[in-house]
Formats: structure tokens, sequence, C-alpha cells
């Protein structure tokens, strides 16, 4: 077998390639291929890829264009929404610039009234989620939704799907999958020997890769080698820190803030996110033995967010989590004007109080002015576990 | 030997400091300032002159609040909210839940049986139920902050913003048209009422409550408090430098476990 890089120098590695990912895109592009936006892990991936596009997730979570976004969008809508619209706005996303057609879900109301006006920027298509996950009309609407995605897709680029490209397809993504659970299952170990920005890197790194097979074993020898650099002593993290499971909003580059106040002065170490694109996302696959066009459709309406209601299996994948990564803390991440995360809050405090875990629930936004505030809460917070 | 500990509250419009030996040494209260880190060493120089000690007579310094951080003294940092459930346990050992109101933001905490922290809430980015609320109504009514302590009973005109920027204009508003300000006092009053009695709620706050912070100062509003939330609401002469003194606790726990495991 081969020499194992060490984690240091694969963590580095993706971070150097980061800067890369707009790039490919804009080569992409350039080469014919299909560049459909997307804003949600709603979004069934592997359609994108069975008409041969590749899948690229638009800026949405930066303060940057929230003020040129405002010029159509009220103040007190969601910053993701607002980000979202004001990136395309300014053309400040690469993604953006470079997509052809963007896939939009009716996930909450500020988000769907806000694709309405994105249509006048480029063409957009938005699937319609039932608000429920449970029953056959549900199941019903949502494989009609995907069917109908798949006949825009086809039409727009004049291209076939066929059943085979669609089971390539989730082969593909339920490889990398399976890639970021043993991945994700790193930071089980007791010190756990990755920050939460750094699984957060790898997981954009995976997002922004287009499932390639070098990105894949990227993540597969960087596993490797924290596995095996534990197994020699040769770790790199302290004991003692409060492991700490973040749920809640989509976060990004703007909500570092959250997860630096959680791990500054090695107080607490975030071990997993029960957020849209990690666990929540990747614990889930695609059942490789039904018709493709079913299993895909069955596996994506199973998402646990907060937008279905009632929405049992976000606390199942909460108690699940905070069991096998075990968990001291919960800290729960909710965008101000997120109603439909603000409102469960209370249910996730009660499940999880049941539990005897403790909880806390932090509302904020993009800016970077509450450093401060979050610091003392997360502080507080690990101090009283 | 007694061991001496000193805790020092960096606030944000005050430093609080206290020097602790089993019970309250010496206190002090200093405005913040523009230089937080220097207020809070002349606080702690202040303290040992007055009772002529040292600095290597000190067992542990504990810094606490906003600029606990770059107080450079410290031998410990604790989060305020970790200090005040202290402190409050120390003043008040049959207090169940603190409710603190200072000038920039208010906090409820539940307290365990020991003085621990076992659930908190903080409000600090809005400026309604804050000491900051009642600072700009009186600048609007033209009275200092005293006057509201000795507000009787009366008519209490509600404020229905819950915005305390919003809540000014709507209080012009009023005025404008022959509210009295008495009644309008009260009303604000009222809407800070409200968000604690929320706040600790929210928190399962059991009592008796603990009311410290600049606020705790106002009769009138711990009456409205009680009626509210149905609880038993008790301050101490000390509740303003409670975390202050909450860090000197700790610290003084502290020095004790490692006397202890150095015998």
């Amino acid at each position: 077998m081969a020499t194992l890089r060490s984690s240091r120098v694969l963590l580095d590695h993706i971070a150097d390639e980061s800067p890369a990912a707009p790039v490919r895109v804009k080569e992409a592009k350039e080469r014919g291929v299909p560049v459909v936006g997307t804003f949600c892990v709603f979004t069934p991936w592997e359609l994108v890829r069975a008409i041969g596009g590749v899948s690229v997730s638009l800026c949405s979570t930066s303060e940057k264009p929230i003020a040129a976004a405002e010029a159509h969008l009220p103040r007190n809508l969601c910053p993701l929404i607002k980000a979202s619209y004001g990136f395309a706005l300014t053309d400040t996303c690469p993604y953006f610039h470079f997509c052809d057609i963007v896939i939009g879900e009716t996930t909450c109301d500020g988000k769907k009234k806000m694709y309405e006006y994105l249509n006048r920027l480029r063409p957009v298509h938005v699937m319609q989620l039932p608000q429920t996950t449970e029953g056959e009309t549900a199941r019903a609407l949502w494989r009609a939704e995907t069917k109908r995605l798949k006949d825009v897709l086809e039409s727009f680029y004049g291209r076939t799907i066929t059943d085979d490209a669609l089971r390539e397809a989730i082969r593909l993504k339920n490889r990398e999958r399976r890639v970021l659970n043993r991945f994700f299952a790193v930071a089980r170990l007791d010190p756990s020997p990755l920050t939460g920005l750094e699984i957060l890197a790898v997981s954009d790194y995976l997002k922004y890769s287009m499932a390639s097979e070098e990105a894949l074993s990227v993540v597969e020898e960087l596993t490797a080698a924290l596995e095996e650099e534990r197994r020699l002593g040769k770790g790199r993290e302290a004991e003692g820190r409060k492991r700490i499971l973040i749920t809640g909003c989509p976060l990004g580059k703007s909500l570092h803030k959250v997860i630096r106040a959680v791990e500054e002065q090695g107080g607490g170490a975030v071990v997993a996110f029960e957020n849209c694109g990690n666990l929540k996302s990747s614990s889930d696959l695609v059942d490789e033995s039904c018709p493709p066009m079913e299993a895909i459709a069955d596996r994506y309406l199973r998402i646990p967010c907060s937008c279905m209601s009632p929405n049992p299996r976000r606390l199942e994948f909460l108690s699940r989590f905070c069991g096998e990564y075990a968990v001291d803390g919960v800290v729960d991440v909710i965008l101000q004007a997120c109603h439909t995360y603000s409102v469960e809050s209370f249910s996730v405090r009660e499940h999880l109080k049941a539990l005897g875990i403790p909880y806390i629930a932090v509302e904020t936004d993009y800016s970077q002015g509450d450093e401060g505030q979050l610091s003392t809460r997360m502080n507080a917070f690990l101090e009283m576990i | 030997m007694t061991t001496i500990t000193a805790g020092v509250d960096i606030g944000s419009t005050g430093v609080k400091a206290v020097l602790f030996d089993g019970s309250i040494l010496a206190r002090s209260v200093l405005p913040t300032g523009w230089s937080p880190a220097e207020t809070g060493e002349r606080a702690l120089a202040d303290l040992l002159l007055e009772r002529g000690l040292r600095r290597t007579d000190l067992a542990r310094v504990t810094a606490t609040g906003y600029g606990r951080k770059i107080f450079r003294e410290a031998d410990d940092i604790i989060t305020e909210i970790t200090c005040h459930a202290a402190g409050a346990f120390f003043l008040e050992p049959e207090a169940r839940s603190v409710l603190d109101l200072g000038g920039q933001d208010s906090k409820a905490i539940a307290l365990g049986g020991d003085g621990s922290v076992v659930d908190f809430l903080m409000n600090d980015k809005c400026a309604a139920g804050t000491g900051r609320f009642l600072t700009m109504t009186a600048n609007l009514l033209e009275v200092d902050l005293r006057w509201f302590d000795a507000l009787g009973e009366g008519e209490t005109h509600l404020i229905s913003s819950m915005c305390a920027v919003f809540a000014e204009s709507e209080m012009v508003g009023l005025l404008a048209s022959g509210v009295a300000k008495e009644a309008l006092a009260r009303g604000v009053l009222d809407s800070i009422t409200s968000r604690s009695a929320g706040m600790l709620q929210r928190v399962a706050a059991r009592g008796p409550v603990l009311f410290t912070g600049g606020l705790a100062r106002c009769a009138p509003l711990r009456r409205m408090l009680e009626r509210k939330t149905g609880l038993e609401f008790r301050s101490s002469e000390h509740s303003q430098t409670a975390g202050a003194l909450g860090a000197a606790v700790l610290g003084a726990m502290k020095a004790r476990v490692r006397r202890a495991i150095v015998v």
C-alpha cells in the first residue's frame, strides 16, 4: 500500500483547491456542459448529472449583496433569501453567472416568492414541494414533480435522460454520500481529531468538486490518514473539549462565527453537523434496487427539513447523531426571520431535554457584529454543560 | 492562612471589582470609559491599595463581563452567566433563579440547588427590556432615573411597540395626545416586565428570584414583576456587584482545589 499523506497535508490541499471551484465551472460551461444552479438539498442531484450537467450550489451566505437585494425585498426577511437574490442581482456569484437555469423548491414562503423575481434574471424552475412527507398524496405529488423536473431539463437542453444514466448518477452520488459518512464518522473518536471548520471545509470541497473521482479519493485518503494517525498516537487534538452538535439553518462562511465561538480557547469541539448539507443529507442513500425515478423522489422527500409538517425525522436524526457522536450539547443556529426553524426550536429543546442533552438556540444573521455576544453565549453554554 | 481572591466584572457601562476572603472584603464600581482593560486594572489596584494588599497576596484573579478577555491580570476567565449564578447563590442561597437587568443587556438564569447554571437566556441585540430603554424614556420625559423608583400605582398606558426605537416614536405621539407621563412611564415598566417574565418563563425559572443589575433598584418594576410572574423577587445591596462577587467566589473554589492538590 502506498504511504498515506498526513492529514495536515491533505487538509491544506483541500483548502488550496477551494478557490479553483469557480474556474472548473467556467471550464465546464465553455465545454458546453449544462450548468444547473441550485440553492437547496431538495434538488435531485442525480437528474442534473444524468443529463450530463453539473449541479452548482449558488452563493447565499454573505452579508455583502444584502443591501442591493433590499431594493426589491423587505428588510425583515431571512438573510439567506436576501443574499441569494442579491448575489444574482449584482452578478457577484460566479456560479450564478455561469448557470443556464436555476432549480428552486417551495421550501419556505420567502424563497418561493423570491424565485418569482429571480426568474427575471435567469430561467428558474420551481419544484412544488408538498407541505408534509407523510401520506400517499404527498409522495405522489413529489414523484410527479421529480418527473416534471426531468421533462423540463430534457426540453431545456434538448437531451434525454435515460434510466441507465440515472442509475449511474445514483451510484455515483451514493458513493459520495458513503465517502462523506465515513469521513464524518472520524469525529466520533474521542477526542475528535477534527475541528468543526475542518469538517465543513471537507464537506464544501466535495460539494464543489462535482463528485470527481479525484476529490473522492482525497477525502478517502484523509479519512484513512486521520484513523492511522490516531492509531499511532500522533493526534494533534486537545482533550477535555465538550463535544457539540450543530443543528438548524444552513451554514456558510458568514456563520462560521458560531463555530469559532464554540471552539475558541479550546472550550468545545464541533463533532457533528445536522444542518442541510451535512449528516442530514449524506446519511440517507437512494435505494439502488428500485426504479430510479421513484427511488430518487422518495429519498429526497425524506429530508427532515423544518419546512415539513410534521417533521419527526429531524428529532430521530438528532437522537441518533447525539448517540453516535457522544454529544455533550446541541447548538441550534437559527437565521433571523426563519420561521420554521425558529418555531421548531421549542420541540427540539423538549426532545433533547428528555434525552438529558443540554441545548441552546442562537438567532443570528450574516453580520459579524455579534461575535462578542455569540462568544459569551457559547462560553456560558460550555461552562454550564 | 486566609485565601483572598478578586473578581473583576468588566461590563459595558461599569467595571465592578470585589475582594473576597469568604466574605466580601471590599468592592468598587467605576464607569467603564473608553479603555475597559485599563479601567479593570485600575479598579483592582484601587481595591488592593484600600486594603493595604499587594497583587501577590491574591490567590486568584477572575475576570468576567464583556471585557473579560482583554483583562491581562486574570488567572481565569469565566462568563458573566456563570459568575452571576455563583454570586447570586452566595448572596441568597435559597434563590433558584436570577434576573439581571443591566444597562445594555438582560439575562435570565435558572439555578440548580448548588448554584450552578441549569439554563439561561440573554437578550443583548435589542434594547427593549434593558436599562437602555429606561434611560431613553427618562430622556424623553425629562426626568432622572431615580424618578421611576418612586413611581406609585396608577393609570398605565401600555406601549404596543416591541422595539425600543419604535416605542420612542410611539411615546412621542402619546405625549402629544395628552397622555400623562406617569401613565407612560408605568407603560414602559410594564413592557420591560413582560419581556423579563417571558425570559424567565422560557428558562422555566422558579422562585425566589434574585433580582440584580441596575434596574433591580426600581421598586415599582419589582412589584410589577412579582405580580406578573407570581414568583418572589429578592434583591441585595450587593446586586450590582453580583457578577464580580461570583467571579471571586469561583476563584476561591478553584484556589481551594489547587491547594488540596498541592498538599
